[in-house]
């Protein structure tokens, strides 16, 4: 049209498209990092105290004291029982995880020792399929009962996972209950398990070994729910709560022990060893 | 593959041939049913199959918890609540007979009309609803009463107040509880076995699959959705992860098949109680004179042998 346009808006050059996000940017307050500060703090950010994802390895040299992890089963890989296709092939997706992750499943098991107390870990890495449970996973976890039984000492578990492997169908399911006879055994033992759990404990992962822990820790922010909030909402239309299923929330509803800031997880863990009587 | 599954389900067929379960007189029809299921998996199941199964296992008619239990139970008593918050009508439990002893029943129930499915939720169990499970397998392991569970369920609740009461907690407390009992225990999934709503009242002695059943990880549509973005593949889905009875057997998964009328439970529900009663009474059987210890080691033991690793 040929109005002349007066609205006051227009007097200034027009807005700006929005410039494109900094790559390191912290989704909880904006603000920018340095990689190499961020693994120095724990990947936490040191302004808003958001707590970043921590991949396995990592995770294990945060915890433990140095030189003390010794792997185990590191061999094991995951078959593919139904000749899973959906866009691709199942074998395809854990060969090109286990490229770009350089793990052979989504949890790393091993004998270590946290301020000079011995313990084993089982420490799961969402960035291998999004840290889903198959046979590989669930195998892993009940060999770490095993060695934890077998050198009478308590189990540290740290998860970070979606839920079960679908691509494992029904055996994907099946580990729920493996784990859970795994813990089992490991308690006729008296040997503790002490479950921590990162962001997001979800699905198959909160409905057996994460939820049996003698402790069980979380970080601050951990998505820890069964039924994930877009699944929630889109089954129920019900009006979810801002912190729903977040770890502060499952504090208040009486689900976890405590919710544990990075800094303070290894000294935390060290105190539970103690009080455990691992020596 | 086809002719690896052949072999492994010939092996597994074979296996099952020995065991008490399916050597019963009135179980004799099932290793024929067995070796039907075999033929159809030796003439590749269609996908079309599979689904079949999908849709019968969620047939409207098909007999539900409560159907089988007036006909399977004498003098069925119902225990409702879980003695901390609330009563979940989608999981019921009782004590009836079977074949003249007491045994515990823990079964889903989806409901029949609009009416009865509001009330029990569709199948879809609150924490309430484990927790109550969990208390009865408890009651009967201090009786010594086997615990027979009918899983029935497209899953537990996802629902915020579902969440707010421990959801994942009472489902792995109550696969706990299960792999605590000395007593025998049977599980038999009668329609959808879906996901951890599922497996935990399954963490049995013997889990049975009617013939018709699912059970699965996820539901065709939620894989579909998941996978390839799209709930209308749901077909694709199920083809894919294989939820039929007999690739159950084949996987491991479970320890036999329960017959069910031609066409499926739906055309017959006395029929399709009169097989399963067979099957949970066997079952019971064949574990009874196990000790408590045995019993459980070798329950843990089978479980903690299910996956398969490269």
């Amino acid at each position: 049209m040929n109005r002349i346009d007066v609205s006051i808006e227009h007097k200034h050059a027009p807005p700006e498209p929005p410039a494109k996000k900094h790559p390191n940017t912290c989704p909880g307050c904006g603000s920018h990092y340095r990689d190499d500060e961020l693994e120095v703090s724990l990947r936490v950010c040191p302004h808003c105290g958001h707590h970043f994802p921590v991949k396995a390895r990592e995770r294990i040299a945060q915890l433990v004291d140095p030189g003390s992890f010794e792997e185990e089963a590191i061999d094991l890989r995951s078959a593919d029982p139904l000749d899973f296709f959906d866009l691709r092939s199942y074998k395809e997706r854990l060969a090109e995880a286990e490229v770009a992750t350089g793990l052979g499943d989504a949890m790393v098991i091993g004998a270590a020792t946290i301020e000079a107390l011995a313990c084993e870990l089982a420490v799961m890495d969402f960035s291998f399929m999004g840290g889903s449970m198959g046979s590989v996973t669930g195998e892993k976890f009940a060999r770490a009962c095993e060695s934890a039984v077998e050198a009478g000492v308590p189990l540290v578990s740290v998860s970070a996972s979606g839920g079960a492997r679908m691509q494992e169908g029904i055996l994907a399911l099946m580990q729920l209950p493996k784990t859970v006879v795994a813990v089992e055994e490991l308690h006729e033992a008296r040997c503790a398990l002490i479950s921590v759990m990162a962001h997001p404990t979800t699905g198959g992962l909160l409905a057996s070994f994460a939820s049996l822990g003698d402790v069980l820790l979380a970080e601050p922010g951990a998505l820890m729910s069964f039924a994930g909030p877009r699944v929630v909402a889109q089954t129920t239309r019900e009006k979810l709560p801002d912190d729903f299923g977040l770890a502060e929330s499952n504090l208040r509803f009486g689900h976890v022990d405590g919710v544990v800031p990075r800094p303070e997880l290894r000294p935390t863990l060290a105190r539970l060893l103690r009080l455990f009587g691992s020596d | 593959m086809p002719r690896d599954a052949e072999i492994r389900l010939r092996d597994r067929l074979s296996k099952l041939g020995g065991l008490d379960l399916l050597r019963g007189a009135r179980l004799s029809g099932e290793l024929e049913r067995l070796q039907r299921q075999l033929d159809r998996i030796e003439a590749e199941p269609t996908d079309e199959e599979i689904w079949r199964s999908v849709e019968l296992a969620r047939h409207q008619d098909r007999p539900y918890t409560l159907d089988y239990v007036p006909r399977i139970f004498e003098e069925f008593f119902e225990l409702h609540g879980d003695r901390g918050r609330g009563d979940d009508a989608a999981l019921v439990t009782g004590l009836g007979r079977l074949e003249g002893r007491t045994v515990a029943v823990i079964g889903h129930q989806k409901g029949r009309d609009i009416k009865e499915r509001t009330t029990r939720n569709f199948g879809m169990a609150y924490p309430e609803g484990y927790r109550k499970a969990i208390r009865v397998m408890e009651l009967a392991d201090r009786h010594g009463f086997p615990l027979v569970t009918l899983v029935d369920t497209p899953g537990a609740y996802p629902g915020v107040a579902a969440e707010q009461h421990g959801q994942g907690g009472a489902i792995a407390r109550s696969q706990a509880a299960m792999a605590r009992l000395g007593v025998p225990t049977v599980a038999c999934i009668i329609g959808e076995g879906g996901s951890g709503g599922a497996v935990a009242i399954a963490l049995a002695d013997r889990v049975l699959m009617q013939e018709h059943a699912i059970y699965s990880v996820i539901s065709p549509e939620g894989c579909a959705a998941i996978l390839w973005r799209d709930a209308g593949e749901a077909r694709k889905a199920a083809a894919a992860f294989k939820p039929d009875a007999a690739h159950c057997l084949e996987l491991g998964v479970i320890d036999g098949i329960v017959p069910e009328p031609e066409g499926g439970a739906q055309e017959s529900h006395d029929e399709a109680a009169r097989l399963l009663a067979a099957a949970l009474a066997d079952a019971i059987e064949e574990l009874d004179d196990i000790p408590p210890d045995e019993l459980r080691a070798a329950r843990r033991l089978k479980f903690r042998s299910m996956g398969v690793l490269a």
